[in-house]
């Protein structure tokens, strides 16, 4: 089998009394679309951190193609290609769609006509050639949400992370974010989390469930949807909610 | 008008109006005026300083008035030691830049929070003045010349024409100079900032953890960002120590470091003009409102005479009711208003770096 893209072993990291993430022993095959769920609080979005540096873990490590990347800084990690989409927008606010895209086009081309058709490309991409001169700040949460993937794919990372991509995403929003989302697995991985079990069932192969900060189980989407205790302790509860 | 072109145009308008300024203004005024005036475009440069490191930069430095002073002092120092000009100029730039990349190093790579830098910037300023205040005694010298504690250094040669150490700079020299400087400052900083370090200098400024997980390490950025602006500080100072033939202490002092800040906040963060016309204005008004004498009967003369009190007034005002400062209020105003008059599409809103 060839080695993994990512691979994290016995990692967790503890906050005061809180482990957070607790020894997730977790693989992910090059091009592969995984699906992360769990209850809020899981530890799902800790986890994203830990991998892409925002935070160093107290246990265990981070190997991104094998290289062990544990104590690296977030914009080390970042240039060997993991971009993340954080659970919260996190974008430049105060600039406009289009420089938000430049500066993500620029740090991978050096030349400035390259990165000015790259962000024309990317705009069209995301559908937002028509907000381009518009500060981020001012649009709706939904649109935040493409701006800041225009961004993570304008690095072109070889692994992207999606924190709840759907979140406060109308109906359409969420179906062309899954369709965006099929079309970047062509030629690179993914983790998504997500809580629309709809969007999951349009994307994923494998899901891995998290639960109080450790892997509760791992298979395919058929096969969590009918597993008892994952019905108990997650899809039960989004049911009644 | 293309928001490209409006920045041209804006450009050509101060390229227009600082070279007329340059080659009219030893013309048409006394040379009393023309002293003041060269005062003022030098404390304009050190404007730019902390509209760089603050207004782009993110950076609120209470200690700008430090690089000021060590360009000021190791000016005067290298000159009275050296005797021509050229080195202790190029000094008076570098020492600071190289103090500054030095404290920056510890702040930003220490991963020290906005508060702290605020107050490590300036407990070093209050610690330059206290050391060089208290070098009052024949025996704190650097080669020839006396640091002279409380009392400065008085009489510092002024600058020369490079390589003529008879060719010295009068009066008016001063003023072409300082004008020069401060239309190469400006220039050079609307270019930086137009550069793709300077546009992920303001990403980082809008959002330090997005441009780190794009690649960027914001450390550097600021790091970098903060040794230029105490090479433009130091650049200030240099001028500043050549303006009065002296330097003291004060320079380093707490009011001097205020004063800073305050023309940023009234002249506006995020652009270049604003420090500057907020320099001028401030400047201006402090000499103006210091030329008044009390009158003793305690009326609203002695109010208005009461300087401190005044500018006190002013920065609260601006704080509270202009809080983005004079020029990006001035300039959205302006935009809307042309917005208003023009009909349908909608102008593009000006690019964040158009001042
Ligand atoms: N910086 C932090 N300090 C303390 N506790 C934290 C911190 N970040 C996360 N936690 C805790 O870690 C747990 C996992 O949180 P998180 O990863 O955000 O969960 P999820 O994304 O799965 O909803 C929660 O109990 C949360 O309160
Ligand atoms: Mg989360």
């Amino acid at each position: 089998m060839a080695a993994p893209l990512l691979e994290t072993r016995s990692l967790g990291i503890r906050f005061g009394g809180v482990q957070a993430v607790r020894d997730v022993n977790f693989s992910l095959a090059e091009g592969e679309l995984r699906c992360l769920i769990g209850p809020n609080g899981a530890g799902k979005s800790t986890f994203f951190k830990l991998i892409t540096g925002q935070l160093q873990p107290s246990q265990g490590q981070v190997l991104f193609r094998g290289r062990d990347v544990s104590a690296a800084a977030a914009h080390e990690i970042a240039r060997l290609g993991i971009g993340i989409k954080t659970q919260v927008p996190s974008v430049f606010d105060g600039l406009s769609v289009r420089e938000n895209i430049w500066l993500a086009a620029i740090r991978l081309h050096r030349r400035r006509r390259a990165a000015a058709a790259a962000v024309d490309e990317m705009l069209a991409r995301v559908g937002l050639a028509a907000l381009a001169d518009r500060p981020v700040g001012q649009l709706a949460h939904g649109q935040r949400q493409w701006v800041e993937l225009g961004i993570v794919l304008s690095t072109d990372p070889q692994l992207i992370l999606l924190d709840e991509p759907a979140a406060g995403m109308t109906h359409e929003e969420v179906l062309r974010t899954a369709e965006l989302v099929r079309e970047i697995n062509r030629d690179k991985a993914l983790i998504v989390v997500e809580h629309d079990m709809q969007f999951i069932r349009m994307i994923a192969s494998r899901v891995t469930v998290f639960n109080q900060g450790a892997v509760l189980v791992e298979d395919t989407i058929a096969n969590i949807l009918r597993n008892p205790v994952v019905r108990d302790i997650y899809l039960g509860k989004q049911a009644a909610a | 008008m293309s928001a490209r072109a409006g920045t041209l145009a804006g450009l050509a308008a101060v390229a227009a109006f600082g070279l007329a300024f340059l080659l009219l203004a030893p013309h048409w005024v006394e040379l009393d005026t023309l002293l003041d005036l060269t005062v003022y475009m030098i404390m304009s440069i050190l404007a730019l300083s902390l509209g760089l490191v603050w207004g782009y930069g993110g950076i609120l430095c209470f200690g700008q008035a430090a690089f000021f002073g060590l360009g000021a002092y190791t000016y005067a120092v290298a000159m009275v030691n050296i005797g021509e000009s050229t080195l202790p100029f190029l000094l008076a730039i570098a020492l600071p830049a190289g103090f500054a990349a030095l404290l920056g190093y510890f702040m930003f790579y220490g991963r020290i929070s906005d508060v702290y830098l605020g107050v490590i910037t300036l407990t070093v300023t209050l610690i330059l003045f206290n050391t060089v205040n208290s070098t009052a005694g024949p025996e704190y010298h650097i080669g020839s010349a006396r640091l002279g504690g409380f009392n400065g250094i008085p009489s510092i040669p002024p600058l020369n024409i490079p390589g003529r150490p008879e060719a010295a700079l009068d009066l008016e020299g001063m003023f072409y100079l300082s004008t020069a400087l401060l239309l190469a400052t400006y220039f050079g900083l609307r270019a930086l900032l137009a550069s793709r370090f300077g546009r992920v200098v303001v990403g980082v400024r809008e959002n330090e953890r997005r441009a780190e997980l794009l690649g960027y390490d914001p450390r550097l950025y600021k790091l970098a960002t903060f040794a230029i602006g105490g090479a433009i500080a130091g650049l200030a100072g240099c001028l500043f120590a050549n303006w009065g033939a002296f330097v003291s202490p004060t320079i380093f002092g707490l009011a001097q470091s205020a004063q800073i800040i305050i023309w940023v906040i009234v002249g506006g963060r995020g652009t270049l003009i604003g420090p500057i016309l907020g320099s001028i204005a401030m400047e201006w008004l402090t000499t103006t409102l210091g030329a008044n004498q009390t009158t003793g009967t305690g009326g609203l003369a002695d109010l208005w005479s009461n300087a401190p009190l005044v500018l006190g007034a002013i920065l609260i005002g601006f704080v509270l009711l202009v809080p983005r400062g004079l020029v990006p209020t001035l300039a959205d105003g302006a935009g809307r208003l042309l917005r208003r008059r023009l009909p349908a599409p909608a102008a593009a809103p000006a690019p964040e770096v158009a001042e």
